[in-house]
């Protein structure tokens, strides 16, 4: 089977397509959905707590700037702080796996030990602590969910290398005289890729869910940026004079998780790593 | 069970010849709770130095834009914020292990007085237990039911809805889940109170229905979760050739499911649903949020939210001794339940 089969195997199924439809709809729309903006979305619009109406289709918010607006902005930081996120802690396990996996040394245990102690803290606390200490901004958040995925990713990345090193092919590379980089980057990494990425879906779902849940806890994105999650923590005290301030950022979440995750378990199932047992922590 | 009984006094031989005979088990259970210590140990290290990444800004970030001089003088004084970490480090530590868990500041900073931790947190630990336990005492039947139901009807169109529902549940942040059925049963349908307002140091069981959303908040990830790995477990296990020969041998199919599979398929899946007890740590602190829920979880967001230190570090140790202890927990249990494991340690 040649590698682009393996990899839209995935869209047979039925969830599969499902999920891939609703991805790329969302991606659509916050990419989009700014420039179709009616208004800016930091600026007030109109009285505040507005129901719906043709010149607000969803009504105003607390301080009266325009709710659609704000959802057609409010995709971009869930999705690309997410995304970052993840990327972030694929480059940094990716390379803490394959030197503790390769390098025989001292290295190996301490790098382990530091990722166990890592996995010991429920991911939410080791967020919240880092708010505590080092403020509310930002690179803190990205940095804080990278964070939360890096020992997992680590553990993986180093049992595979493991594995790899000991090939002829690894061993060829040692005798010419390839140095580290080079022999880690060439020869090993994209031998571990395939097993890593494997699972790259389902981290990023985890990813959404942790960052916007700290959004909305208040401890991540600050007022007035525009974010899904922030939007229904904000609008939550004027639910009752306009609901649709809230309905809306939170079917909007659980539309892009839904999708992206049916996208995660469809691609896992389809390598043949079935995702029923395996949860990345919240 | 006799290949655990042959072994058993060899192993003994070789560890410690000279001393009475232990069963096997006590030393891994020995071996495990150490290691889930030295584990809280280092964590408590991480927390303190994470939440004094930036030790001259705690004092100004606490007192807002109230700060004066003198006040910040007097926090920083609190705070020991002159002495060396380390030194800040081993008296929090010494004191949090002899039941002292030093005072807020943020309460402090509107009172003017220093107040203790230990007071203000003993309700909400109540609180938050019994959602925890309300929670987990609708899990484990819920899960094993629905799980059982979906494997034993594999492919039917209750086995499609089971894993299409829980599928999509899963991956719903506990905020969205919450919001959404704060629109639906409080907004829409006026059945049930949208928030937790009880009267401070009052019993939430004054007013049961404040529980029952935080509850099926918690319940509908969690109980995914759970859900679709107890049918995984129960598949193999129906596959299995002790089954199959259960079937041939003309047991009717309720007894082969139930007296059968089902029993060895529960060994695995206590080890999930403790798992998944110790994610419901992560859930229960943004559930408590949505909901104002008078919780431990509740209590940290806010005391984040006033950058009060010495408030997050004790709710902060106090998660992790629940989460590091749910895991030690679902580690042991896994050995009693499967014989095998007893002896390859």
């Amino acid at each position: 089977m040649t590698a682009l089969a393996v990899r839209l195997r995935f869209a047979r199924t039925g969830y599969g397509k499902v999920g891939l439809a609703g991805s790329l709809l969302l991606l659509a729309l916050i990419a989009v959905g700014p420039l179709l903006a009616p208004y800016d979305p930091s600026a007030i619009a109109g009285l505040p707590l507005q129901h719906a109406s043709r010149q607000f289709p969803l009504g105003t918010d607390g301080l009266g700037r325009d709710v659609l607006s704000r959802v057609l902005w409010g995709g971009r930081s869930i999705v690309g702080l997410s995304v970052l996120a993840t990327s972030l802690a694929y480059a940094a396990g990716a390379s803490i796996g394959l030197l503790a996996g390769y390098t025989k040394s001292i290295l190996d245990p301490l790098l382990m030990r530091a990722m166990d102690v890592l996995l010991a803290v429920p991911p939410l606390l080791f967020l919240l602590v880092l708010a505590t200490g080092a403020g509310r901004s930002i690179p803190v958040l990205v940095l804080g969910v990278a964070t939360v995925h890096v020992p997992s990713i680590a553990r993986i990345v180093r049992a595979s290398t493991q594995e790899v090193a000991t090939h002829g092919y690894v061993e060829a590379a040692v005798a010419r005289g390839e140095r580290l980089p080079a022999l880690l980057g060439r020869e090993i990494l994209p031998n571990v890729l395939g097993t890593v990425l494997a699972d790259a879906g389902i981290r990023l779902t985890a990813s959404i869910l942790i960052l916007a849940s700290v959004n909305f806890l208040g401890l991540g994105l600050q007022p007035p940026a525009a974010d899904w999650a922030l939007m229904i923590s904000e609008n939550r005290g004027g639910i009752a004079l306009n609901s649709l301030a809230v309905a809306a950022p939170a079917l909007l979440i659980a539309f892009l998780t839904i999708s992206v995750n049916l996208v995660a378990d469809a691609v896992a199932r389809s390598l043949g790593t079935s995702t029923d047992r395996k949860r990345v922590a919240r | 069970m006799t290949a655990t009984e042959l072994e058993a006094p060899e192993l003994v031989l070789v560890d410690v010849p000279s001393r009475r005979r232990r069963h096997p088990l006590v030393g891994f259970v020995l071996r495990r709770v150490a290691a889930g210590i030295a584990t809280l140990f280092v964590v408590s290290i991480l927390l303190f130095a994470g939440t004094n990444v930036l030790p001259g800004d705690v004092a100004s970030a606490v007192l807002g834009r109230d700060s004066t001089p003198a006040g910040l003088a007097q926090i920083r004084k609190e705070l020991d914020l002159n002495r060396p970490a380390s030194e800040r480090y081993w008296s929090w530590l010494s004191g949090f292990v002899q039941g002292d868990l030093g005072s807020s500041v943020a309460s402090q900073a509107v009172s003017g007085e220093p107040t203790p931790i230990s007071g203000l947190i003993g309700d909400r630990i109540r609180n938050t237990a019994t959602l925890a336990l309300c929670t987990v005492l609708l899990l484990v039947p819920l899960s094993i039911f629905f799980g059982v139901l979906s494997a034993t009807r594999a492919g039917s169109p209750v086995d499609h809805a089971v894993t299409g529902i829980s599928l999509g549940l899963i991956s719903l942040p506990e905020f969205v889940t919450g919001t959404l059925l704060v629109l639906l049963l409080a907004q829409w349908l006026g059945l049930l109170p949208a928030v937790s307002l009880i009267a401070i140091g009052a019993s939430v069981f004054t007013h049961p229905s404040i529980l029952v959303l935080p509850v099926l908040t918690l319940l509908a990830a969690s109980l995914a979760q759970t859900t679709r790995m107890v049918r995984a477990g129960m598949l193999e296990v129906l596959r299995s050739d002790y089954v199959e020969w259960a079937r041939l041998s003309g047991h009717r199919e309720r007894d082969v499911v139930f007296r059968y599979a089902l029993r060895n398929a529960l060994a695995p899946t206590v080890q999930v649903i403790a798992l998944n007890v110790q994610w419901l740590v992560g859930g229960i602190v943004v559930t408590e949020y949505v909901f104002g829920y008078p919780g431990i979880g509740q209590a940290l967001v806010q005391a984040v939210s006033a950058r009060d230190v010495p408030y997050v570090l004790s709710v902060g140790m106090l998660i992790a001794i629940v989460y590091i202890a749910l895991n030690v927990l679902a580690d042991l249990l896994v050995v009693l339940l499967v014989p095998k494991l007893r002896t390859a340690q």
